[in-house]
């Protein structure tokens, strides 16, 4: 049964069932039926790519809205190191800080401050010995949900450490109690401000176990516009950023990576180049790396689909902000990995491609779609609402659709029938349907 | 005997990136029939390497794969050069791997030898200018 939330959906008055996102899905997660596109739950990894590329705008990402901050006493807004490449002509973050609050957050804690932890930490993992390397990033949930269903392998590599924005809600939430102790937990709401519908779906799934401490997820897409109202305003800010080089670093590709203070990593983006890079992990065909650093969007996580600045341009914003900045100002009180950063469990397995739980049936299930994939034509056309033959010849034999949907076929099935029928009303004396001319002064 | 899945791919020569598909291929077939992930690592990189070699040594060939509930039997046969010394050819880092194919990341020797240490049972079938047939035999507990 499956029972995760997802936070990409499907605006049906839009969608002309066209078969752009169908292509471009990486888990081959969507089909066309009935004119529509339909997500399938089990295989969708939340990855954005349909939103980014539906020409009609029929993709959404589901996230919370601003009017959440009122059903708490006390508001924190944990903003992503990607929001700060956003703006244009932006000389210091503390524009940024400032305006959130003047939006109506109480206060704000930089998710940037908390990566400075986790790079720190990583630092340590990486020094133990009998950890599985290459280590893999646990911080792009659209990897880690990639790596559970597709490389069961490979999850022991993943860093059993929480990502950034769980260990800043952690701390976030100890400094507002700290700080106003008249307050509960509960009168307390985090939000979290997204670049990526991923991390919504990451929070709303609990993926962080007992240790969430986000309440809420927001698009940086509507923090932005909400700020750039207020920013314009503002006076000389009294807030000033409390993060560093290595903490920014983590909105782009690379950043991650750099923080390791070691040259064995390699790092990629974009979710078809991950996963040539997991396939050949899993086939130990790569160099002796220590740590390896994936991000599913283009550009890392200032490519997300709820950003608005083109990514490159984002980055470049961010190598000016970053310029007078120290390294890494946030760091661990000592030398060890605490309990409460690292993950419940290690990423387990999660076999949803499996055709039938019984082998015997399932063979036999693969045999029919060996065969039919022999009838189809091997185009990959789409039109049939499936992205490739196979996956067609898949949904066949599961029963979720049938042959006749391809158009391939029938077109041929159309024209044998129209022969047919020629060539009985030839032989009746009968006048033909189609005129032969055309066909003869080619 | 039970039933055996049979899976035929066509190795491209031409191609250095497209080398290791069809292990991929493969081994999205094998999570489909739910096997366990150590028979899916195990055929999936012995199965790549053979394909690197294909595509190295002997211009492509083909895979053939035979899927059964108890052993999955991986079949590569190529028209290459053969190998003139399969004993010194299953050595650990011993290559004849070009410069150019060394530039790529490929060519440390390690092919033939992990190909074994993955698999179950291994024969070479080898003729010099005539081919080479590699079968290998991964066992499913």
């Amino acid at each position: 049964m499956n029972t995760y939330k997802h936070s990409v959906s499907l605006d049906e008055s839009k969608c002309q069932g066209c078969t752009t996102c169908l292509k471009r899905c990486p888990t081959e997660a969507i089909r066309i039926r009935e004119g529509r596109a339909v997500i399938s739950s089990v295989r969708c990894i939340d990855c954005g790519e349909c939103i980014r590329v539906c020409p009609h705008k029929a993709k959404k990402a589901i996230h919370d809205a601003l009017e959440c901050l009122g059903a708490y006493k006390y508001t924190v807004a944990l903003p992503a190191p990607s929001l700060y490449g956003q703006f244009d002509n932006l000389d210091n973050i503390g524009y940024i800080l400032e305006g959130l609050r003047k939006i109506g957050f109480d206060d704000v804690f930089e998710v940037a401050k908390a990566a400075e932890l986790v790079s720190a930490y990583t630092r340590l993992y990486l020094n133990q010995p009998d950890i599985p390397k290459p280590v893999i990033n646990s911080a792009c949930p659209v990897i880690t949900r990639m790596i559970s269903m597709n490389y069961p392998c490979l999850c022991d590599h993943v860093m059993p450490i929480l990502p950034p924005v769980d260990i800043a809600a952690t701390l976030a939430r100890e400094k507002a109690l700290r700080e106003h102790p008249e307050l509960t937990s509960a009168d307390v709401g985090i939000f979290f401000i997204s670049p990526c519908p991923a991390k919504a779906s990451y929070v709303k799934n609990g993926f962080a176990g007992d240790k969430n401490n986000i309440d809420h997820v927001l698009s940086v897409r509507d923090v932005y516009f909400r700020l750039i109202d207020v920013m314009k305003n503002l006076d000389e800010p009294e807030l000033a950023t409390e993060s560093g080089l290595v903490g920014i670093g983590w909105a782009s590709t690379g950043g991650e990576s750099a923080a390791i203070f070691n040259e064995r990593y390699l790092a990629a983006d974009g979710i078809e180049n991950c996963i040539r890079v997991l396939d050949q992990i899993d086939n130990e065909d790569i160099p002796n790396l220590d740590y390896v650093e994936l991000n599913a969007c283009s550009g890392g996580c200032v490519g997300g689909a709820m950003t608005v600045a083109n990514p490159y341009i984002a980055q470049a914003r961010l190598q000016n902000l970053k310029r007078y900045l120290p390294v890494s100002p946030n760091r661990p009180s000592d030398e060890t990995v605490p309990e409460e950063v690292k993950t419940d469990a290690a990423l387990a397995y999660n076999p949803n491609a499996l055709l039938s739980e019984d082998r015997g049936q399932a063979m036999r299930m693969m045999q029919d779609i060996e065969e039919i994939c022999c009838e189809l034509p091997g185009i990959d056309c789409g039109s049939c609402g499936a992205p490739t033959c196979t996956a067609f010849a898949e949904d066949i034999i599961k029963g979720e659709t049938t042959m006749d949907e391809c158009t391939v076929i029938m077109r041929e099935l159309f024209h044998r029938y129209l022969r047919e029928h020629e060539e009985k009303a030839i032989a009746e004396g009968l006048k033909p349907l189609i005129h032969k001319e055309k066909k003869e002064s080619e | 005997m039970s039933e055996v899945l049979k899976f035929h791919f066509d190795v491209d020569g031409e191609n250095f990136s497209s080398a290791g598909e069809a292990s991929v291929v493969m081994k999205k077939k094998l999570r489909q029939l739910g096997f366990s992930p150590e028979v899916m690592r195990r055929v999936s990189i012995a199965m790549y390497e053979g394909e690197i070699n294909m595509v190295i040594h002997a211009n492509g060939g083909t895979a053939d794969v035979l899927v059964s509930d108890d052993e999955i039997e991986i079949i590569l046969s190529d028209s290459g050069p053969g190998i003139p010394d399969i004993a010194l050819a299953m050595q650990e880092g011993y290559s004849t791997a070009t410069d150019n194919v060394r530039a790529l990341g490929f060519g440390a020797g390690m092919g033939l030898p992990n190909m074994r240490k993955y698999t179950d049972y291994m024969n070479i079938d080898t003729k010099v200018g005539v081919g080479t047939t590699v079968t290998m035999k991964v066992k499913v507990q």
